[in-house]
This record gives C-alpha cells, sequence and structure tokens, in this order.
C-alpha cells in the first residue's frame, strides 16, 4: 500500500496543495482562486468525470468480449490496408480527449492489435472525430475541414509507420498503470 | 456527450442480459484501471487549469496573427503544444482568431498541435507509451503538424 502510494507522491503533491488552494480562495474570499476553480477547472473536471468513466466501462466490456483472435485477425501485423482503413473508422467515431486514446491503445495492443495500427488509432482519433468536425466546420468553414482532414489523415499514418519501423525489433512494450 | 452516454448504457444492459457474471468482471476491469489513472490524470488536469487561466485570449491574438510570420507560427505551435482545449471552445476561440485577421496556416498548426501534441500530459502518456516513445510521438506529431500548417497556409494564399 505504501509503496503504491509512492508512485503517485508527485500527483498527490499537487492534488492536496491545490485542494488547500481552493479551501484559502473560499475562505478568504480570493476572487483569482475562486474564478480558476469555477471556470478553468471545474470545466476540466466535469469532461474527466463524464468521458471517461464511460470510457473505461466500454474498454472493459471490449476487454472480456472481444476475443484476442478477433483483434489479432483484423488489425494485427499484416492487416495492411483494411486494418488502417478498420482502425480509421474506429477512431472516427468516439469522443474524447487526447489522453482518453492511451488507455484503448493499451488494450489494443493486449489483444494483438499492430504498433502501426495504434498509433494510426491514436493519431486519426484526436485529428477527425466525427462529433468534433461538425464543429470545425461550423466555425471555420468546410474548405478548412476538409483541407486538413486530406492532409492529417496520410501524415498520421506515415508517423504510424515511422513508429513501427522504429519500435519493431525493440522489444517494445505498451503498458498499463495497473500493470506492476 | 450525450450519445456516449445512451451508447455505453445500452451496451451495458445488453452485456448484463447476456452474460452477468463476465459483465461484472468487465466493469471490475475497467474500474480498477480508472482508479489508478485518477491521480495522475487528477494533477495533470489541475496544472493544465492554472496554466489555461493565465493565458487570455487577447495575447494569442496578439502573437497568432504577426504579420512577420514566423512569430506567429511558432506562437500558435507552442501554445497548440502546451494547452489542452476542448474542442467546443477551441473552435469559436479559432473562429474568432481568423476573423481577427489570424491566418489558416496558424489555425490550422493550431488546431493540429492542440489535437495531437499534449506536453501536459506528457506523463500520462508516459505511463502507457514509456517516456522515450512519448516523446518521440509528440516530436514527430509536431513536425507533421508543422507540415500540414505550411501546406495550408500555401493553400489559402493561392486561392
Amino acid at each position: 500500500m505504501l509503496r503504491e502510494l509512492k508512485k503517485y507522491r508527485f500527483d498527490l503533491t499537487v492534488i492536496v496543495l491545490f485542494a488547500g488552494l481552493i479551501g484559502i480562495s473560499y475562505l478568504a474570499e480570493w476572487t483569482t482562486g475562486q474564478q480558476l476553480v469555477e471556470t478553468t477547472f471545474w470545466r476540466f473536471l466535469k469532461e474527466m468525470l463524464t468521458i471517461l468513466p464511460c470510457m473505461f466501462i466500454l474498454i472493459g466490456l471490449f476487454d472480456v468480449w472481444i476475443p484476442r483472435e478477433k483483434i489479432e485477425k483484423h488489425v494485427g501485423r499484416g492487416s495492411g490496408i483494411k486494418g488502417i482503413a478498420l482502425m480509421i473508422l474506429l477512431a472516427v467515431t468516439q469522443v474524447g480527449p487526447l489522453y482518453a486514446a492511451f488507455p484503448v491503445a493499451h488494450l489494443l495492443w493486449k489483444k494483438g492489435c499492430s504498433l502501426r495500427n495504434i498509433f494510426v488509432y491514436v493519431g486519426t482519433f484526436s485529428a477527425a472525430k466525427i462529433p468534433m468536425l461538425t464543429f470545425e466546420i461550423g466555425f471555420l468553414g468546410i474548405t478548412f475541414s476538409v483541407l486538413r482532414l486530406i492532409l492529417t489523415i496520410p501524415v498520421f499514418i506515415l508517423i504510424a509507420i515511422i513508429m513501427e519501423r522504429y519500435l519493431r525489433n525493440k522489444k517494445y512494450a505498451i503498458r498499463s498503470p495497473d500493470d506492476s | 456527450m450525450t450519445i456516449l452516454f445512451i451508447i455505453t448504457g445500452a451496451l451495458l444492459v445488453v452485456s448484463f442480459i447476456a452474460n452477468k457474471q463476465k459483465t461484472l468482471e468487465g466493469l471490475k476491469k475497467g474500474a480498477l484501471q480508472f482508479l489508478k489513472l485518477l491521480p495522475t490524470l487528477l494533477s495533470v488536469i489541475i496544472l493544465v487549469s492554472i496554466a489555461m487561466y493565465f493565458i487570455p485570449e487577447k495575447m494569442l491574438i496578439k502573437y497568432f496573427g504577426d504579420q512577420a510570420g514566423v512569430l506567429g507560427y511558432l506562437s500558435a505551435s507552442l501554445v497548440g503544444s502546451v494547452s489542452l482545449i476542448p474542442g467546443f471552445i477551441s473552435y469559436p476561440l479559432a473562429g474568432m482568431l481568423v476573423e481577427s485577421g489570424v491566418g489558416y496556416g496558424v489555425i490550422a498548426l493550431f488546431i493540429t498541435t492542440l489535437k495531437m501534441v499534449g506536453i501536459m500530459t506528457i506523463p500520462l502518456e508516459a505511463k502507457y507509451f514509456g517516456m522515450k516513445v512519448t516523446l518521440q510521438r509528440n516530436a514527430l506529431s509536431l513536425i507533421g503538424a508543422i507540415v500540414i500548417g505550411i501546406i495550408m497556409a500555401v493553400f489559402f494564399a493561392v486561392t
């Protein structure tokens, strides 16, 4: 238990200090502190506490229901263009910030998805989510959005290929905070 | 957001009807991962909100709109890489920046780095990918974002 806590030493320090700051802000009626909590912090906390629990429920269900062979066959090593297309299809329908893609990356890895496809997932997940695209078109116009997508997807497929080539013979493994 | 709740809820019900034991096992796995991530997640969010609070929008317009060009690109990639702004805030912000004269190339760079490069979330990402690969992924994404930004700028300059 103590060893477990030690791993989070930095995080816990930040949390305790911030909790102190919140307390002081409200007790001393320090408006800067109150605003920080009520605007930016609250916004992020809300996002985190709504999206992530759903994400982890889905990850858990996916983990117990989808057999490794299925993933390995369709998006594993040697899955080619079809594998890339499947990853993009999976990624564009998701919601959530970049950090929500990492637990999914670990799950896909565990189930035998190839590294290239995992990096394709991480890339398209953050750059081409359909719910966000509607927003983008609304504020920046369809020309901007379409052009950005046409450029972004190949660039991030290329990055995924580079990452896989680099890591291929390095005994690399994606970990999870609960591996110990 | 609502759609995510609906899908999660529906799948959970279907899964529960199909196999209660398996569902509980899945939920336990998910919950455990979430809890182990929570401290790091909270501290990242705290640090990000403090940083975001001190970057006012006026400053963004001033630097991004730089007519000399290079400073605009540099500041857009820097702010995009460091900050963590959800889409429903970053797009209206980008729209406002375009209206105040910021170029599309700079906006593309800002949006792409915002999504793909996460300096603040490096501690989180490193828990999964390891520090070295995390840094490599972020560096490559930054280079990719710059390439995308430059091509977009050229495109909008000639049309």
